[in-house]
């Protein structure tokens, strides 16, 4: 298989995710299945299979304490130690784990591969590379944002940080086309943010000859469902206008527990609706679980405080070793010849076989 | 063994994969001068591991048992059962791609299955098949794939491809870490009898005789008596250090590689000299036969090799009755003593927290696992002005510093070196900073593949490490390269022939020695490998 196999299967994939609610609604009329119960059986699987898969991280243990040590330890006082990226406790595991988190601190350090023959020899350099750590913030946080900010269709009244967000994320007052009006409304930036940082990772896993090598369906499935989605909710905020009072009906209905499919929302909210509804349906089986993960990684998530603080692996069992008897029995005479102190002397003894 | 091809033509490396080809679809290639003879069936006897035999991973039948499917299977179960770390890393890749780049036999060899990403999913595609819905389901189209023999020995070629050295796992944004996907997928091919034989002779060696060389306790002792012979050449003084003796304060354990091979014998002979001098000071050490050996090859095995052969140094230390233990210059021993050893064999309530007999300074950072680093050791020693050191004797070399992956990313081992070196030499420079500290390169043969017969393997992951010697080589005139591990000092020479010749390798007891003046020695004319000191030939001659 290769990376025009797993695009086309993705894209096809998706295709038929954007068509099944287009027939559905479209055709068929079917609003309460899609408009209804797909999203809550979405919500459902989304839910139970996240807890289910972190239980079953959980539920295997941390046998060893293994962080992946990236500054100096904590030795003596007069080194100066980072306890950040080597925490030594609980606290500074803590502002490593928001680092990682919040700031993708890890990706932060990449660096590019620059592989150069001078005369025959190699030149090798690592160059500034922050284009992915950039792409995944910004995609990251543009998707957070755009989440909060749908909190204006979820609950009544709209509350008051929906109000702020929509304010910072549209200060640029910019019209989604040229000419300024047109009916169309402000720009958010985040909306740009979201499509661009998406459309940049979906670039360079085709040009980048090594991410593309590595590449699976599964990596280019969630990108077009991610731009599928986004780009459905671009177009319904600025281009095909949906009745927003009878969505608003719908959705907050959703999450009153009291819903109704109400008639004359336009068929590219019940796509729109279909995509998140794959989208979370797909994430607890999916890569995007790393959301969680990341919390429980233990090359991360742990102090390196090994040789002071005590770590009991809850499955340690009794191994086998060759015991010091054995040995001297087996070297006995030429460790005497030799003038090494031995236990025993020189008479050969029974009895010293492997210890438990 | 295979010819291994000049420098000129292993520089020529194409990091772009095939275009249309996937990687699924490329079956392995096994090939000379990259793999480890397989482990000889008495080295597997020895220590009880299944499934002993002859064979050469260049054989098309690798003789495995009719269930070898199943006892994989049962092998991966068991394990994500008791390894978090596994579970997690077969599920939560994005393949982004950001270790791709990262890993030294990747950028030595251009080979794409050494991507770490790509090494870790030759397991995962299995994984998938097995437990994952969407691989049930989809199969290839979702990265699944069935084991077999095909899979298993591509498994095994590039498992044997990885030095555990956690470079990636530096720059993963969830600390997918691929030395923990290696330890998993060795443990798998050991239970198939599939071990290279340079792992398994230094496990089976170091079970019986106490370290991976086989030496036994006379020839120890010998050795050690050979290098006070030499160190009495150079300083006109006598050692004579002790061996197993009970009611010592403190066991010494080190890497026995040390003790055999050039240039770490003379890191051994620092060693001695150091004790020597620290003796009228109040040190009370003694070296035992035993536990002979820091360094642990059974952690290229499994854990719980690791664990039984790491067991010897507690027993040692309990039955010849010392406070507590200090460790040689090593770099997996620090990974296995900093982050295993407690865990694997403790509590070790029979000794106590760590003190310097010299200094008074309280070891509080190994406070549970009273296990000090010599460096560390001799850092207090050189911070409380203990040591009368003469750095003009190390004037002769410009000194960089390599930390060894283990130290550095298993510990955070950073500072500790670079301020014994910076005691005892006048002349040191760093390498770039993208190739030091957390984000220092391994030396390309660790994790048990400093043999002989994978020597290309060798010198194309020692590349990005050689090359930025070179650069400092070529910027400074760098011609010693120093080091905190015994493995680096028994490849790094070959490495250092290969892409930077005039560089030398050190370790760093060998400079403090070189530096130690002692009350009534000779006047030194040469340092301990017998070269004679820049301005000192002269006066001999008189």
């Amino acid at each position: 298989m290769n990376f025009i196999v797993s695009i086309l299967f993705s894209g096809i994939a998706v295709s038929i995710l954007v068509l099944i609610p287009l027939i559905g609604v479209g055709a068929l009329d079917l609003r309460v299945f899609f408009g209804i119960v797909v999203p809550y059986a979405a919500m459902a699987v989304f839910f139970i299979g996240i807890v289910v898969r972190v239980l079953g991280w959980a539920r295997s243990p941390v046998p060893f304490r293994i962080p992946t040590t990236a500054g100096q330890e904590w030795s003596f006082p007069w080194i100066k130690s980072n306890p950040i990226d080597n925490p030594k406790g609980m606290g500074g595991v803590i502002v490593r784990m928001i680092f990682e988190v919040l700031l993708f601190r890890s990706l932060f350090r990449n660096t590019r591969l620059e592989y150069k023959r001078v005369d025959g020899s190699p030149r090798i350099n690592y160059e500034w590379e922050k284009w992915l750590w950039l792409a995944a913030l910004a995609f990251h946080y543009a998707f957070l944002v755009i989440f909060l900010r749908h909190f204006r269709f979820f609950v009544e009244p709209i509350p008051g940080f929906v109000h702020l967000l929509e304010k910072l994320d549209g200060f640029l007052q910019m019209g989604a086309v040229p000419l300024a009006g047109l009916g169309t409304p402000g720009v958010y930036i985040t909306d740009m943010l979201l499509l661009a940082g998406l459309t940049y990772l979906f670039v360079r896993r085709l040009y980048i000859s090594q991410i593309r090598y590595i590449s699976l369906p599964a990596d280019y499935f969630p990108l077009f469902l991610l731009l599928g989605l986004g780009l459905t909710g671009v177009l319904m905020r600025y281009f095909i206008r949906v009745d927003i009072t009878a969505v608003k009906e719908l959705t907050v209905g959703l999450f009153k527990f009291s819903p109704t499919a109400p008639e004359g929302i336009g068929v590219i909210f019940y796509i729109h609706l279909f995509m998140l509804s794959a989208l979370i349906a797909y994430f607890p089986f999916s890569k995007l679980m790393h959301f969680a993960g990341v919390f429980l990684s233990p090359t991360r998530n742990l102090a390196n405080n090994n040789r002071f603080v005590r770590h009991v692996n809850p499955w340690n069992y009794p191994v086998k070793f060759h015991t010091y008897a054995a040995y001297e029995d087996e070297f006995r005479d030429r460790m005497i010849e030799a003038g090494l102190p031995v236990e025993k002397g020189a008479e050969p003894t029974a009895d010293t076989s492997e210890k438990e | 063994m295979a010819d291994t091809p000049k420098p000129e033509e292993t520089a020529k490396i194409d990091h772009s994969p095939p275009l249309m080809k996937g990687w699924m679809d490329t079956p392995v290639e096994i090939k000379p001068g990259i793999f480890c003879y397989g482990g000889k069936p008495k080295n597997l006897e020895a220590v009880d591991m299944p499934y002993p035999k002859d064979w050469s991973p260049a054989d098309d039948d690798w003789q495995l048992p009719d269930d070898w499917k199943e006892i994989i299977d049962e092998g991966i179960n068991d394990r994500l059962g008791k390894f978090r770390s596994l579970k997690l890393f077969m599920d939560i890749c994005v393949r982004c791609g950001a270790c791709a780049d990262k890993c030294h036999f990747f950028i030595g060899s251009g080979d794409p299955k050494n991507m770490p990403v790509l090494r870790a999913e030759l397991i995962r595609s299995v994984y998938r098949k097995k437990h994952t819905v969407g691989g049930k389901l989809f199969g290839k189209f979702a990265g699944a794939r069935e084991l077999d023999e095909g899979v298993l020995k591509e498994w095994w070629y590039y498992l044997y491809q990885c030095t555990e050295c956690r470079r990636c796992s530096l720059y993963c944004p969830y600390g997918i870490d691929t030395a923990e996907i290696t330890i998993f997928g060795r443990e798998l091919t050991n239970l198939l009898g599939l071990n290279t034989d340079w792992i398994a002779a230094p496990v089976a060696n170091c079970n019986r005789t106490g370290n991976h060389l086989g030496i036994q306790p006379h020839a120890y002792k010998d050795m050690l008596d050979f290098f006070t012979d030499e160190i009495e050449d150079v300083t006109g003084l006598r050692m004579d250090p002790d061996y197993n003796r009970k009611g010592a304060e403190i066991l010494f354990v080190t890497p026995s590689g040390d003790v055999f091979a050039d240039p770490g014998t003379y890191t051994a002979m620092g060693y001695l000299m150091l004790f020597y001098y620290l003796k009228s000071m109040g040190l009370d050490i003694t070296w035992s036969t035993y536990a002979s050996e820091g360094g642990n090859f059974g952690y290229f095995t499994s854990h719980e090799m690791a664990k039984r052969l790491n067991a010897k140094m507690y027993a040692e230390a309990e039955r010849l009755g010392v406070k507590w233990i200090l460790g040689g210059e090593c770099g997996h021993m620090w990974r296995v003593v900093n982050q295993y050893m407690d865990t694997f064999n403790g509590p070790a309530d029979f000794l106590e927290e760590p003190v310097s007999p010299i200094t008074g300074t309280r070891f509080e950072n190994a406070k549970t696992t009273k296990m000090v680093h010599i460096v560390e050791f001799t850092a207090d020693l050189i911070k409380n002005n203990k040591l009368k050191l003469d750095k003009s004797r190390n004037d002769h070399l410009k000194v960089t510093f390599h930390d060894s992956c283990n130290p550095a990313r298993g510990m955070g081992f950073l500072e500790e070196p670079r301020y014994v070196i910076k005691n005892v030499c006048n002349n040191f420079y760093e390498m770039p900073p993208n190739t030091i500290r957390e984000q220092t390169f391994c030396c390309g043969s660790g994790a048990g593949l400093n043999a002989g017969e994978n020597m290309e393997l060798r010198m194309r992951g020692g590349l990005p490490r050689a090359n930025a010697v070179k650069y400092v080589h070529e910027k400074f005139g760098v011609n010693m390269l120093a080091c905190i591990c015994a493995i680096d000092r028994a490849v790094f020479p070959e490495l250092m022939d290969y892409w930077v010749p005039e560089v030398d390798v050190t370790g760093i007891h060998e400079l403090v020695a070189n530096a130690l003046v002692f009350e009534g020695e000779k006047k030194r004319t040469t340092d301990l490998r017998a070269e004679p000191l820049p301005g000192m030939e002269d006066e001999e001659d008189v």
